[in-house]
């Protein structure tokens, strides 16, 4: 039998424990960067709120992000 | 032994040096682990001729054998790092052994499902109570609690160390799933691919699968730098270290 993408008749079965390899894979590789960066961003609006404290008067530029 | 080896081990469990050394080398063990997955699922969808038995619904062994292989393979490198965690105190360590436990519940729960995908064609039934299903179902189960345990508490270093407990005492459950196939009866078949001793298994069909075994545990590890990246980013961040990246990369306009 020659190999093809129809997979004999069990073209759903591979195909789909394929597509879920990827998939899982996929949100596993994303999810962490999108953490790392949203760790960033709170640590930058942290930063920002303790000079405006230091800095009494000056405008509250990031209090909005808290 | 050359005294190097060492004092770059040491080097590396700090975290500023830690977090470069993963940045560097995750998008090379990312892209490697693509390719490789690239040319082992070619080589087993396409070259690689159907089995006998099975036609071509044997193909499901290149996605989820590796992974099964990687389920095993992290609970160990994870109980290893929660182990130098607890004993010498190392943060690294407990940061390497907690972020690997959500890489190897995404690997338990895709051999899970390929399994199931599996089972329906060739034994009638997506899921039997068989020691092999059920031992890896409790290594899912593992996992879940180790991610939710160490989650369960406000302090993070304390939290490592109450989940690296659990880590080493689920560790009993790795021979266990290991050894399934021989120790019962099962419905699952035994091992196809022996570290000692030849496999049953043709050059053709084994290649793609130890190629795929290398790409899996490539994408582990850049999977595991990611996360310890941003996990260190939010445990170290009163630290210089952090603040300076942090000026850096917004000097730089990033």
């Amino acid at each position: 039998m020659n190999p093809s993408l129809a997979m004999g008749a069990y073209g759903f079965y591979v195909w789909s424990s394929v597509a879920v390899f990827f998939i899982v894979l996929l949100i596993d590789t994303l999810a962490p960067l999108a953490r790392r960066r949203r760790n960033l961003r709170e640590l930058r609006a942290r930063i920002a709120r303790q000079e405006n404290r230091r800095r009494p008067g000056t405008p509250p530029s990031n209090e909005s992000n808290a | 032994m050359a005294n190097w080896v060492p004092l770059w081990l040491h080097r590396l469990g700090s975290p500023p040096v830690f977090y470069r050394f993963a940045g560097a080398v995750r998008p090379w063990a990312l892209g490697l682990a693509l390719v490789l997955a690239g040319v082992a699922l070619y080589g087993g969808l396409f070259v690689a001729p159907a089995d006998y038995q099975q036609g071509d619904a044997y193909r499901i062994i290149f996605v989820h054998v590796p992974s099964a292989w990687m389920s095993l393979f992290i609970y160990g490198a994870m109980a290893v790092a929660a182990f130098v965690g607890l004993v010498w105190r190392i943060k690294i360590a407990e940061v390497v052994a907690m972020e690997s436990a959500p890489v190897g519940a995404a690997f338990t729960f895709i051999t899970l499902v390929t399994g199931s995908l599996w089972g329906k064609p060739m034994w009638g039934t997506w899921w039997t109570w068989d020691a092999r299903l059920t031992s890896e179902l409790v290594l899912l189960f593992i996992y879940l609690g180790v991610i939710g345990l160490y989650h369960s508490f406000e302090d993070r270093r304390q939290g490592a160390r109450a989940a690296s407990f659990l880590v080493l005492v689920g560790a009993v459950n790795v021979p266990i799933v290991h050894f399934s196939v021989n120790w019962w009866n099962t419905l699952h078949q035994g091992s196809t691919v022996r570290l000692l001793g030849p496999s049953h298994i043709e050059a053709s069909m084994l290649w793609p699968l130890l190629t795929m075994m290398a790409a899996t545990k490539l994408y582990y590890i850049a999977s595991l730098f990611a996360r310890v990246r941003a996990d260190l980013i939010a445990s170290e961040s009163g630290k210089g270290w952090v603040r300076e990246l942090l000026a850096h990369r917004d000097g730089s306009g990033a």
